[in-house]
């Protein structure tokens, strides 16, 4: 955990990471071949592949639910690539697919904001401490952010509320204390498109807002190209694509999938990929 | 005195339901909050009451009380350790613990199967020269129990205490949000522990004996409590729950207290206890069950009448 004197603007580096999941017997999966990234500060980057490609276990290595077999895992010039789950989550914000994963439904709004506030500093060391009324003031002015009424709802078991508004929750617990990097794993595909799309809206604006660092899985390829400055393509273990800029800026879903096919040499899954 | 339930009755089963509800409160932290069956209760139990019996009997007996909860929290740290740390599964960890328990035991009585601390000073028999009259047990017990009640709730209400409960709700959230599950799952287990020593504590004192076998089934009797309780009061907050607690164990013993007046024989309390849990868990599945076997019923009659008319229209298809 040595504080590297990088002087990069890189806040994600991977180096060489790989992971082989049941090694030596016959379900054993290479998941992660060899995988380098260089993320800077603020970017925003998009991933697509086929199912099995490697991009939720990628995310996974990042959160430290495992320890890489090879390689280094640099976050904000630290070394963290052997630091325990619960120590480096302080930083690192993380949405799944599942709105029911990221909050404890028999505890209310207020009581889950609370469990999100305890990665910010200040409270790190009063574990004793309760809810004041300064705390509930400042959930409240973030929650009225949501525009969903959850304000007047904090003393509700979060059980009640629909997978929109629990997703949307969730991205606000994530980001209450402002993430390193946050990663999001398809996080709107469990929604339907009316609140899939106010999600990602409320997900743009907040990473636009305070240039978070972010990483988001997804199946959509038209949003995998307009959202965010940078997409990545995985597959097999390793990312083949990367493309970024003006280059970006000039790409077809039909152009992006020609180029993949031509890096992975693999036809994509075209049952699991939305051509929308 | 004719009638079944006497005012002694009643202040003994009060008396014993406070002193028991310590344990069905520390099964409301292992088994509501945490999702965790822990079985080392029996053995923690009789822990509680053995390390206590022995401070009484030097002499100690406040010491004594706090020794038993103390001595509560290192057997919960073990069963945690194992289940956290060595990769024992939750339900294993509390049977190996409870077993080792037992020499410990023993041992801590001086090896042997009961002591008994007549003549000691106790709580009770200080709280009989100061407070005086025929209530005072039913006084010490309750100012404790209430006590230690409201610390409780108070605890589950801090960051410490919600990062606890978030532990049992939803453990991927909680690793998700810089909480160290396994810290969370030890202290719970610790404070849990520590209840259910500082019950067997208060009770050799009021006994005035510790016996080897006294936590057999202590386990399942506090569920029935801790069941009955949430029966009654509902799952709101945490407060109406710890309150439903200590409610459902006062309502246990005087089901007891009832049974003995009517001459069950003492021995077949155990039988029902673990029958009264038994149902008690198993009613939300057997209800579910019936539902469905009810509506399976209703659709079968009318699928029958569906089945006619497609055979029918199905003849009628092949005539024309």
């Amino acid at each position: 955990m040595s504080k590297a004197a990088v002087s990069s603007d890189n806040m994600l580096v991977l180096r060489n990471i790989a992971k082989t999941f049941n090694l030596g017997t016959v379900n054993e999966k290479r998941a992660l071949n060899q995988v380098n990234l260089d993320l800077k500060k603020g970017d925003f980057a998009t991933i697509i592949g086929s199912n099995g490609a490697g991009k939720s276990t990628l995310f996974n290595a990042i959160t430290g639910s495992f320890f890489v077999d090879r390689g280094l895992i640099m976050l904000d010039g630290e070394d963290i690539t052997y630091q325990k789950e619960h120590i480096r989550s302080r930083v690192i914000g993380h949405l799944f697919q599942d709105p029911l994963r990221g909050t404890a439904p028999h505890m209310t709004i207020e009581e889950n904001m609370a469990l999100a506030y305890l990665r910010s500093s200040k409270s790190k060391n009063a574990y004793f401490s309760r809810i004041n009324a300064k705390d509930k003031a400042k959930f409240r002015e973030q929650l009225s952010l949501l525009g969903m009424g959850l304000e007047d709802r904090m003393k509700q078991p979060v059980g009640l509320l629909s997978g929109g508004q629990r997703q949307s929750l969730t991205l606000l617990m994530a980001t209450f204390v402002t993430p390193k990097i946050l990663l999001l794993d398809e996080h709107t595909a469990a929604l339907d498109p009316a609140t899939a799309e106010k999600v990602l809206q409320l997900t743009r604006d907040i990473v636009e807002e305070r240039g978070i660092t972010c990483l988001m899985i997804t199946h959509n390829m038209k949003q995998a190209l307009e959202l965010g400055n940078r997409t990545l393509m995985m597959d097999g273990g390793n990312i083949v694509l990367d493309t970024k800029g003006e280059e970006r800026k000039g790409l077809t879903v039909e152009e992006l999938l020609v180029r993949f096919r031509r890096n992975a040499k693999k036809q994509l899954d075209n049952d699991r990929i939305l051509l929308s | 005195m004719g009638s079944i339930i006497s005012l002694s009755i009643i202040q003994s089963a009060l008396e014993l339901g406070f002193i028991y509800s310590l344990i069905a409160l520390a099964l409301f932290i292992s088994y509501s909050i945490l999702d965790i069956a822990d079985l080392s209760t029996d053995g923690c139990f009789t822990l509680g009451c053995a390390v206590c019996a022995m401070f009484t009997i030097a002499g100690h007996p406040v010491l004594g009380l706090f020794a038993a909860m103390v001595s509560g929290a290192c057997s919960g740290f073990v069963t945690a350790f194992l289940q956290t740390r060595m990769g024992i599964a939750p339900i294993l960890a509390g049977i190996i613990v409870n077993t080792g328990l037992y020499t410990v035991n023993i041992a801590v009585m001086g090896f042997a199967s009961n002591v008994n601390l007549f003549g000691c000073d106790s709580i009770f028999t200080w709280g009989k020269e100061v407070i005086g009259g025929t209530w005072y047990k039913l006084i010490i017990v309750a100012v404790i129990v209430i006590a230690v009640a409201v610390v409780v709730a108070l605890f589950l209400n801090t960051r410490l205490g919600l990062s606890i409960r978030a532990t049992g709700d939803n453990p991927d959230m909680v690793r998700a949000s810089s909480i160290n599950t396994k810290l969370m799952i030890t202290i719970g287990l610790c404070v849990s522990n520590a209840l259910t020593g500082l019950s067997g504590g208060l009770l050799a004192q009021y006994n005035r004996s510790c016996d080897i076998n006294l936590g057999t089934g202590m386990v399942t009797i506090a569920l029935a409590s801790l069941i009955i309780g949430e029966t009654l009061m509902g799952r709101g907050g945490i407060k109406m729950r710890i309150l439903g607690v200590i409610v459902g164990s006062c309502l246990y013993r005087f089901i007891v207290a009832i049974a003995l007046r009517l001459d069950v024989p003492a021995e077949s309390l155990k039988l029902v206890s673990a029958i009264i849990v038994a149902v008690a868990i198993a009613f939300p599945y057997m209800k579910k069950q019936m539902e469905f076997a009810a509506s399976k019923h209703a659709a079968k009659l009318e699928n029958e009448e569906y089945i006619r008319q497609i055979l029918k229209e199905g003849d009628g298809g092949t005539k024309e």
